[in-house]
């Protein structure tokens, strides 16, 4: 009696929820592994017709789709070390127990509670008509101009962006990890003598290698997946250059309807997320050191 | 003379911060000023502070409107989030068995999955649902809602069962004794106990929530359920040109995230680094 009523129990507390998880995460997920191997328009009047692997194969034939992922890796690369290097020479600067870090650390945050898609209305502005006046008052104007419109700095662009929004929060990772270095051991290498430099890579750096892990994960899978920035600052223009692996896949399902094409990017898109993260995350947890 | 070299160190630093956020500058003195004057220097001060293109964003974008919708799917997004997952997540440690890992890894494993991977046939399980089922899952907020909570509840599950390791089980065995329910065991022993980690989920989720745009832009088509962020992306698909008007728009949607951030600061910095670091 009692044991029946201890599984009504353990049913009432953990099923919402995962039955709501099922619904939308696991079924769909399964569903979408289906419709890869499928080509199909969208419409339920239209029939659905296996292809096997076809679509797959289209995948590497797919000029766009090639360039979106080179992109994308460009993309990555260099959003990947410019989020860090602010973000932690951002960490160091509100860590040094000065009085302004507590408001510095707070305006630093600020962007990541926007929202990409905003974000990205804002420097569009900026790009637009802020740089090209900034270019005209100073002279500049090879440095400053409509970055937007030019194949080549459009992506750039981006990167500058989406490190605006997460700078932020990788150095509240890093303030995290920086403060759980103990004060002896900062104390007892400026007594021998150890210059910042030597201190910061022979004793923060190795010790931050946990943070190092969460943040390298944390931007890298946020620049592969990176969406809303991306329509809202270019829209994946000025022809294609900056249309990137999440923008691509959307625009292959619902703007061009192909549907079974689209679902197999997709699929892929989640075997390289998942590759990519899983291979950062066990190779930096190995640098990492116990105190 | 250290003392002076500390409060200039002190100084730079803040203007540090200001430099960084001038793109905030520039969208709020541009909100204010007349086409020409903005053409002409786009990083001077207004001559004349007039609220004239905020009231017209603020009917275009219908702000008042969007911001109760967003508002609304927001709370009781978190509020299901926080009170599903925490009771999952104590019944998954509490009763360790093999039934109970297979659910908390699927929780865990499915985080890698992207969004893209699962929009498409989400939206056909959706349908079918709709058809089949005459459960009105798109273009609701019921049905959004449902759909967040669905994309919420691995991070939140994993961080409720990461916390809940450490409560010590003594409590519940003497409340238990006493005879209390399962229920309020759970609701008025152990609930009380999680409430770093329940701030934490909270914050996570009504930042996701409340700055999410390609799940809502997905399953809502009706222009009265548009939310903050829907409306800014059809307001700048009208009025790209227009930027003074666009920046009035984009000043009145930052204006409660600057107010959430001013009243929860800290606890919004805590709830981020708890969450990212476990």
């Amino acid at each position: 009696m009692n044991k029946k009523m201890d599984r009504v129990w353990y049913a009432i507390f953990t099923m919402p929820l995962f039955l709501i998880f099922l619904t939308i995460v696991i079924i769909p997920f399964i569903i979408g592994i289906i419709y890869s191997f499928i080509t199909w328009n969208g419409i339920p009047a239209n029939p659905k017709v296996f292809v096997g692997f076809d679509n797959y194969v289209a995948i590497f034939q797919d000029e766009r789709f090639i360039t979106s992922a080179w992109n994308t890796l460009k993309f990555t690369v260099l959003a990947l070390i410019s989020i860090n290097v602010f973000g932690l020479v951002f960490s160091l600067i509100v860590t040094a127990g000065f009085k302004a870090s507590n408001l510095a650390r707070t305006l630093f945050f600020m962007p990541n509670l926007i929202g990409g898609l905003i974000l990205g209305y804002i420097w569009k502005f900026l790009f637009t008509d802020g740089f090209k006046q900034i270019g005209n008052l100073t002279g500049l104007d090879s440095i400053f101009f409509n970055w937007l419109i030019n194949p080549n700095f459009a992506l750039y662009a981006l990167v500058i962006v989406f490190t605006w929004q997460m700078a932020g929060y990788t150095m509240i990772i890093y303030i995290a990890g920086i403060q759980g270095i103990p004060d002896e051991v900062m104390e007892a290498a400026k007594v021998d003598g150890a210059n910042l430099w030597t201190r910061l890579t022979k004793i923060v750096f190795p010790l931050l290698m946990p943070s190092f892990t969460i943040c390298l994960f944390l931007s890298l899978s946020g620049a592969f997946k990176i969406y809303d920035v991306n329509l809202s600052l270019t829209g994946g223009g000025p022809i294609h250059s900056t249309e990137l692996f999440a923008m691509n896949i959307f625009n292959e399902i619902f703007g061009y309807g192909n549907y079974g094409l689209g679902q197999a990017k997709a699929i892929i898109f989640f075997l390289v997320v998942a590759l990519v993260t899983l291979t950062q995350v066990i190779i930096t947890k190995k640098k990492e050191v116990q105190m | 003379m250290k003392a002076t070299g500390r409060t200039i160190t002190s100084i730079l630093i803040v203007i540090l911060a200001l430099l960084f956020l001038s793109p905030i500058y520039i969208m709020l003195v541009n909100s204010f000023k007349t086409r020409s004057e903005l053409y002409e220097n786009a990083l001077a001060l207004p001559s004349s502070f007039s609220f004239e293109y905020y009231q017209k964003a603020m009917e275009k974008m219908n702000f008042l409107h969007v911001f109760f919708n967003s508002a609304y799917v927001t709370i009781v997004t978190v509020i299901c989030v926080v009170v599903l997952a925490s009771m999952t997540a104590w019944m998954l440690v509490r009763k360790d068995n093999l039934m109970s890992k297979i659910i908390f890894y699927s929780f865990v494993a499915t985080m890698l999955i992207p969004f893209q991977t699962l929009m498409m046939p989400l939206m056909q399980v959706m349908d079918w649902i709709r058809t089949n089922l005459h459960i009105p899952m798109l273009n609701t907020h019921g049905g959004l809602i449902f759909m967040n909570i669905g994309f919420h509840a691995g991070i939140a599950v994993f961080l409720y069962h990461g916390f809940m390791k450490s409560i010590p089980i003594a409590l519940e065995e003497a409340a238990t004794l006493d005879g209390c329910s399962k229920f309020g065991l759970f609701w008025r022993i152990v609930f009380p106990l999680l409430k770093t980690i329940t701030v934490t989920v909270a914050i996570l989720d009504i930042i996701a929530t409340w700055n999410d745009y390609l799940l809502p832009s997905l399953v809502l088509s009706d222009k009265g359920l548009r939310t903050i962020q829907l409306s800014t992306f059809y307001f700048f698909g009208e009025f790209t040109i227009v930027w003074n008007q666009a920046m009035a728009g984009l000043t009145l949607t930052i204006i409660p995230i600057v107010i959430f951030y001013a009243f929860a600061q800290k606890y919004i910095i805590k709830g981020v680094a708890a969450g990212a670091v476990k």
